[in-house]
């Protein structure tokens, strides 16, 4: 453990990922919302900003660029009798839960460097290039993380075992940044909106939590990249057991209520620019306003990339494995038989049967690349279809948000959690 | 009178429009069907003009900029009779008459100045004239007046000479000045 594994790579993990991806994405998406909007309503959205020629203006691209110069040169105005560290504060807390849950995230399954990655019953396998003392040990140590982690070789900041929590505490805090500015800011229409952030946002953690506690109990691990492992999983033998595949019901439930936690259309309750001008964010202006809009998009990303990673098997791309393409279960040796062996059986008998060579070889790089683009290319699918969402459905009433949450969300959770205890009780 | 109980019934939705989710579906394919639309075929789907660059034809009756008709000898038409400036509501026509060399002509207008920011292009200077002096029928709109070629410690002189361009003067207004077919001063003109 030197200063490169330990600060440096980590750092570079984090400037990719959160500033690479998540911010990236967000910004592109102030200027996807308005362009997505506008050819839904038949309209060209922006196109009049240019730069060095008039005619440079690549259908708007430049929009982002503007929109930014914009909020750096207005004034950053502080209303009389605001509480002024805390009105500062809050735009920061605003963004901060939306960035950081990035941490978590796996844009890659762990990079294997050892002499083979082949799947036993849908989950890869790295073995190590010298077994050593690992020979004789049960081969589920080989899928144990922290056994052979090399930091640097996680596709993700932090390898967390308590992943899926992580991703709950985190959500909890993102209630503060509306709240505080709301308090903060010394407007009754802030104060409005921060009560209605918070009441919305608690009554929707709810939902939130339990309709992810299916998934918890399918997969039985709270680490995410081992709940993406999971889903490499043939199911009948031939279909990824994706989350949306085992817990169709958990996975609309969990979007609604994320969309919910987002705090946008139609869910905008506590913006709500109809009857509370702009609801918590009243009084900002600048960069602490355009902090809260990003921060706001961010959140679509870390919706993307969170349901992605739970319901849409994340990194998986279907019946791809470290080794290529396997179509049926048939090429892999099953989890029953593989619980036998030591690593050294389980490696020779996947290097010496030639029944578990893949249908379609592909050198491990490609692999990489194909699980990274893929993962990628959901995240954009599922910010695509919320922006279509928030186009396309009305806003609710607060009661009907009321009773959406409490009465509609939670009942079916619940229900849905009790019927997949049950299913697992019974197969 | 007494009061009328008019009963309205309840409009009947059936279970799955009350759960919500077939008509979220539902609206989701309308606008899917937009957004891509408008993608594929954007030159059909999309109604958007951008203004400066598309101008959708005006229809003929347009009223569009002024122009001074002219006589046989290319001199103004217009007498100063004033009926224009009178009846503007504007206040947007000024005209200083003179004499006119010709004795069968009496006044001629030195001076014709139409404020095309002020002008509510109304029309009415055209049904006021009595020689068929001033038409709006050009098909053409005054050019925006904006300030240019100015720094920020001449804004305000900028402006004012973008404000002076919107004075269209009498020959400005008589190049697009045409002959009328219309009889004046007793005698035809042509």
């Amino acid at each position: 453990m030197n200063f490169i594994d330990v600060a440096l790579i980590p750092l570079l993990k984090i400037g990719v990922i959160v500033f690479g991806f998540a911010m990236l994405i967000g910004s592109m998406l102030t200027l996807a919302e308005r362009k997505q909007s506008a050819y839904i309503q038949r309209r060209k959205g922006p196109n009049r900003a240019y730069l060095f020629r008039k005619d440079l203006r690549l259908n708007g691209l430049f929009h982002l660029i503007a929109d930014g110069l914009k909020m750096l040169l207005k004034e950053d105005f502080v209303p009389h009798g605001a509480n002024r560290k805390l009105h500062l504060l809050a735009p920061m807390l605003g963004l901060m839960p939306a960035m950081v849950i990035f941490a978590i995230v796996p844009f890659m399954d762990y990079a294997c460097t050892g002499a083979m990655a082949a799947p036993i019953a849908g989950k890869d396998y790295c073995f190590p290039e010298e077994l050593g003392a690992l020979a004789n040990a049960p081969l589920a140590e080989l899928s144990n993380p922290l056994f052979n982690a090399d930091l640097n070789h996680w596709f993700q900041v932090a390898n967390i075992h308590s992943g899926l929590l992580y991703i709950f505490a985190v959500t909890g805090l993102a209630v503060y940044g509306s709240a505080i500015a709301g308090w903060a800011s010394n407007s009754k229409f802030s104060l409005l909106g921060g009560l209605r952030a918070s009441a919305q946002m608690i009554s929707y953690e709810v939902s939130m939590g339990l309709s992810l506690a299916g998934i918890l109990m399918i997969y039985g691990t709270l680490d995410v990249n081992e709940l993406v492992r999971e889903q490499g999983e043939l199911l009948f033998g031939f279909l990824p057991q994706w989350g949306i595949v085992l817990q169709p019901l958990a996975f609309f439930l969990f979007l609604t209520a994320s969309i919910a936690e987002s705090k946008r259309a139609p869910f905008d309750m506590p913006e709500a620019e109809s009857e509370l001008v702009a609801g918590y964010f009243t009084e900002y202006s600048a960069m602490k306003f355009a902090v809260f809009s990003l921060g706001e998009f961010v959140t679509v990303v870390f919706i993307a990339a969170i349901v992605s990673t739970l319901f849409l098997g994340g990194w998986q791309v279907p019946w791809l494995y470290a080794d290529g393409f396997h179509f049926t279960a048939a090429s892999m040796p099953s989890a029953v038989a593989a619980q036998q062996l030591t690593v050294e059986a389980a490696q020779s008998a996947l290097t010496a049967n030639t029944n578990f060579a893949p249908d379609i070889a592909l050198p491990y790089w490609l692999v990489v690349a194909l699980r990274i683009g893929g993962f990628v290319t959901k995240v954009l699918l599922m910010c695509f279809l919320q922006l279509q969402f928030r186009w396309t459905v009305p806003r609710f009433r607060y009661d009907q948000i009321m009773h959406l949450g409490w009465k509609i969300l939670l009942p079916l959770s619940i229900a849905n959690l009790l019927i997949t205890a049950l299913v697992i009780l019974l197969v | 009178m007494a009061a009328q109980t008019v009963t309205l019934e309840r409009q009947k939705r059936g279970f799955w429009v009350q759960t919500y989710l077939p008509e979220i579906f539902k609206g989701m394919g309308v606008t899917l069907k937009h957004f891509f639309g408008a993608i594929a075929k954007p030159s059909e789907n999309i109604v958007t003009v951008s203004y400066p660059e598309e101008q959708r034809p005006y229809p003929a009756r347009y009223r569009g900029r002024h122009r001074l008709m002219v006589r046989e000898d290319g001199q103004v038409r217009c007498v100063a009779c004033m009926c224009c400036s009178t009846i503007c509501p504007a206040n947007c026509i000024h005209i200083e008459a003179a004499e006119h060399d010709d004795p069968s002509v009496e006044k001629y207008p030195e001076t014709f100045v139409i404020d095309q920011l002020r002008c509510i292009v109304c029309g009415l200077c055209v049904e006021a004239c009595p020689c068929d002096a001033i038409r709006m029928d050009t098909g053409v709109h005054c050019s925006p007046f904006i300030a240019e070629d100015t720094d920020d410690f001449n804004a305000l002189e900028g402006e004012l000479r973008a404000r002076e361009r919107a004075f269209y003067a009498r020959d400005l207004l008589m190049e697009a000045g045409d002959h009328s077919r219309a009889v004046q001063g007793g005698r035809r003109s042509f």
